[in-house]
């Protein structure tokens, strides 16, 4: 749900960084941070409840430049991976207007990719929504480990399970060295302005690309 | 959950009642914030320690993990919250659909005083931007 403030000129929209736990979402979240010039982003918040593991996710708050005089204001969001989190995930959905499913390419999380993916169609369901015609991307992180010796998942292995359906962009990253990071960034806040942006008339187009 | 278009005459509005209603009865600060967790509009004191957009966000979160809890004991949803704190109270007050109002007060001021004030601006809130929001 984007909050358009005629008023300000200002749009804000939310974009959540979806995955299973320890694929490395947190760690993109970093590297913008510390890569942004510090008048384009706000505080990176770990918000981490102690004791009661009810709320935990991650927060970045980026300022994108001017669109045809709009103030483009991007929240983003990561969710807690593990099982345990499922109502904190449920929660940071909560008016999402694009997602970044981040995929690991550790073999050994094959399968927690895919429960991971389902979750995701599952919680956007209970809002309404379809995953399907929403903004979305997906990456493929940790790709540095695959001339390494761990065994990974090829490309085609992970289209394959995961974008067979869904047929959207896919970005290789290695988040720890920053490669992709942006790509993935750039292309998810481009689709998600320009949908926001239509739906509402309001006539985007070029100029992100400055403040990214 | 469709989008909030705000315009400035509805936003000024909503501000000036805000002022009236509890600025001026003695709230420090006032937030208005929607489920996502924008900041729509902040009203009063906004002491540069406190991180408005963190507040924000938690308190959207806290909120929606609320109405959870609540749909488990068989409630529709809690339309209030509060937490007291040593100096400063924190209450939260669900506004029509889309809006959650934050009010920041010190012992100073009686809570009922703040319910009273906040249950009369939800009506007043929820019919400014009834108009000034399209979908
Ligand atoms: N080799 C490698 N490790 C990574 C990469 N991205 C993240 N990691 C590591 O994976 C672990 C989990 O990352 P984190 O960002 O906390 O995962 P999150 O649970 O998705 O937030 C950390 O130890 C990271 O350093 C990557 O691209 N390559
Ligand atoms: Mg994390």
């Amino acid at each position: 749900m984007a909050l358009i403030d005629l008023s300000k000129r200002e749009v804000h929209c939310k974009i959540v960084y979806y995955g299973p736990g320890r694929c490395g979402k947190t760690t993109n979240l970093l590297y913008i941070y510390n890569s942004m010039n510090s008048n384009a982003k706000g505080k990176l918040l770990t918000i981490e409840t102690k004791g009661d593991r009810t709320l935990f996710f991650d927060l970045l708050p980026l300022n994108l430049g001017k669109i045809n005089g709009f103030d483009i204001r991007i929240q983003l969001y990561t969710v807690p991976g593990q099982s345990i989190y499922e109502a904190t995930r449920k929660l940071v959905l909560k008016g999402v207007d694009g997602l970044v499913f981040v995929a690991d390419s550790l073999r050994v999380r094959r399968k927690k990719n895919l429960e991971s993916l389902q979750d995701l169609i599952a919680n956007l369901q209970g809002y309404n929504l379809d995953i399907h015609s929403m903004p979305l991307v997906l990456q493929y992180n940790k790709r540095d480990l695959a001339s390494s010796p761990i065994p990974t998942l090829s490309i085609e292995e992970l289209e394959q399970d995961l974008n067979s359906k869904l047929g959207v962009k896919a970005f290789e990253a290695a988040a720890t060295k920053g490669l992709g990071v942006f790509e993935t960034l750039k292309d998810i806040s481009k689709k998600t302005v320009r949908y926001v942006a239509t739906k509402h008339l309001l006539r985007p187009e070029k100029q992100m690309e400055k403040a990214l | 959950m469709g989008d909030l278009i705000l315009t400035g005459p509805a936003l000024e509005r909503a501000k000036s009642e805000i002022d009236n209603a509890l600025i001026k009865a003695g709230v420090h600060t006032v937030l208005l914030i929607d489920q996502a967790g924008n900041v729509v509009a902040s009203c009063g004191k906004n002491s540069k320690d406190m991180d408005i957009t963190a507040l924000a966000a938690l308190a959207a979160a806290n909120f929606g993990a609320t109405s959870q809890i609540a749909k488990l004991i068989g409630e529709d949803d809690f339309s209030l919250l509060f937490h007291k704190g040593k100096r400063d109270s924190i209450h939260f007050a669900k506004i029509g659909k889309d809006f959650i109002l934050v009010t920041i007060f010190s012992d100073e001021v009686s809570l009922g005083l703040v319910r009273l004030r906040v249950a009369e601006l939800s009506n007043s809130i929820q019919r400014i931007f009834d108009k000034g929001t399209s979908i």
